[in-house]
């Protein structure tokens, strides 16, 4: 579409200023999402290492009958949710106990009795992590009556959670917020667009071209301005990643596929504000 | 080829501006449309265009009917109508051959046949000469010219022209009539509005249609 191409970049040099001021608006909107991106991207990373090791533990009575024990190890692991679950003996438990603790490993040795309890660690299979699942798995293990207690570590699971859904709903709000602006902005530069060619436009209405004829330009300007601005925020995003990355913490960019995302919907955002402008003011011409 | 049938059209405002009105063009036929300011001369030909839907009645043009007819094939059928004004509506900023060229450009056409089509029908309407001129550098009956051959560029079936010697004088305004006469000449049907009654009785062998108040109150081939 040569025309087409020709007339919206025409456009661009008409009104370089509004062209530009579409662009960053669009821009602004797709950094705060980028931004956001970035960080979901690393806590789901992060998640993601940390729920490897996740487990939850089930602490036996000590009068619990070793077969009954054993029965019960086979049961859980055939669980969905179970990776495979690992007996640790009272004696084990003891042992454990007194490596992690190191120098004051002194004061098991002089126990006469063992006070900790055998337990089942239970690991979860990968994509099995969310709070519900476990807590689903915390429960059936509770079930059993020699098991005296379930623990797992649901409260702070849930904070990650939290945390990541508060985190999106800004990012949706404040991005939204800019594209709305951005739509507008669009919206105007369009109109302004049509009112230059508006004789141009009665012209071709007249010797009769097709109203997708008429449209194009303007939708093809409103694409590549949402383009633009996309590419904008991209630069910017990638900015801040290196800025941070390097002096703050470890962080990971984000995927290929979020990036073309975020050019496509800089692309359907020009495109979606100047075909709204287009039906609103093409009709008085 | 162009039909009315009981057309009335009526606009919020200004109330009737066609009142009942029937008649029909045949193909390659020349027609005058008189009748004094606002009796609905150029209400007509925006409805011919299908620029207005009638308010009661039905106006078809060319096989297809106001009421039915798609957003797409209105531009298909405004292809084959050429439509002049008195005001010449040409855009400024491009020469007469790029005026003419860009009814060709809009409507899909390729670039070597536009070349090759602007030529001709410069020369068809006298202006060869002038193609790379500037509207703001041609008189006005020669910027009627460039319009008429725009009008043309499509091989339309009929030319619609509202008051087209409106803004001419007497020299330029015999000139831009003949050009009609020669196009009509060529098997294209002309509608010329006008209220120019001396420019009709020198050419009295044409039907004459005539709107009084949107009412059409006289029509030479049906009285004769
Ligand atoms: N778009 C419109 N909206 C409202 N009223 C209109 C519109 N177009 C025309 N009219 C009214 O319709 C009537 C007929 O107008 P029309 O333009 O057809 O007259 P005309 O015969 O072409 O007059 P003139 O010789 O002055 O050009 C007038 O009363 C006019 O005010
Ligand atoms: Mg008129």
């Amino acid at each position: 579409m040569p025309y087409a191409l020709r007339e919206a970049l025409a456009a661009f040099r008409r009104t370089p200023v509004l062209t530009g001021l579409s662009a960053t608006m669009i821009s602004l909107s797709l950094f705060v999402v980028g931004l956001f991106g970035i960080a979901a991207h690393n806590i789901r990373r992060v998640l993601e290492r940390v729920e490897e090791r996740v487990e939850v533990v089930a602490y036996l009575r000590d009068d619990a009958r070793p077969d009954a024990v054993r029965l019960a190890q086979n049961e859980i692991a055939t669980f969905p949710e179970v990776r495979e679950v690992l007996y640790i003996s009272r004696e084990q438990a003891l042992e454990l106990a007194k490596q992690e603790l190191g120098e004051l490993r002194s004061l098991f040795g002089e126990l006469e009795v063992n006070p900790l309890p055998a337990s089942f660690e239970i690991r979860l299979k990968a994509g099995h992590h969310r709070p519900e699942e476990v807590q689903a798995v915390a429960q059936r293990a509770g079930a059993y009556a020699f098991v005296e207690e379930v623990r797992y570590g649901r409260e702070w699971l849930d904070k990650i959670y939290l945390l990541r859904r508060v985190a999106g709903a800004a990012a949706l709000v404040i991005g939204g917020a800019f594209a709305a602006v951005a739509m507008l902005i669009i919206g105007a530069a369009v109109r302004m667009a049509i009112f230059a060619r508006r004789d141009e436009i009665a012209i071709m209405r007249l010797v009769g071209a097709t109203d997708g004829f008429v449209q194009r330009p303007f939708l093809l300007e409103g694409f590549l301005t949402g383009l633009l601005g996309a590419a904008l925020a991209l630069s910017f995003t990638f900015l801040v990643y290196r800025i941070l990355s390097g002096a703050v913490f470890q962080l990971e960019w984000i995927p290929d596929g979020w990036t073309l995302s975020g050019l496509a919907a800089g692309g359907v955002l020009g495109i979606g504000a100047s075909a709204a402008a287009v039906r609103r003011h093409l009709r008085g011409i | 080829m162009i039909l009315f049938d009981h057309v009335s059209k009526e606009y919020p405002r200004s109330g009737l501006a066609l009142n009942d009105v029937s008649f029909q063009v045949r193909k390659g036929e020349f027609c005058f449309l008189t009748g004094h300011s606002g009796a609905g001369k150029s209400t007509v030909l925006r409805l011919i265009h299908m620029a207005d839907e009638p308010t009661r009645g039905e106006v078809r043009v060319s096989g297809y009917a106001s009421g039915k007819i798609r957003p797409r094939e209105i531009s298909m059928l405004r292809r084959k109508i050429g439509y002049v004004f008195q005001d010449f509506r040409l855009l400024l900023d491009r020469s007469a051959a790029e005026n003419v060229a860009f009814a060709l450009q809009v409507t899909g056409a390729r670039a070597a046949v536009i070349r090759v089509k602007v030529g001709r029908l410069l020369a068809q309407v006298g202006l060869a000469a002038k193609a790379e001129s500037y509207p703001a550098e041609l008189s006005g009956g020669e910027q009627q010219r460039v319009a008429v051959a725009r009008a043309l560029a499509n091989d339309p079936i009929v030319l619609l022209a509202d008051e087209p010697t409106g803004n001419l004088d007497e020299r330029a305004t015999r000139g831009i009539f003949d050009l009609f006469r020669s196009i009509n000449t060529a098997g294209t049907a002309v509608i010329l509005a006008t209220h120019d009654l001396e420019l009709v009785r020198q050419n009295s062998g044409y039907r004459v249609l005539e709107l009084d108040h949107g009412a059409l109150v006289y029509d030479s081939t049906s009285s004769s």
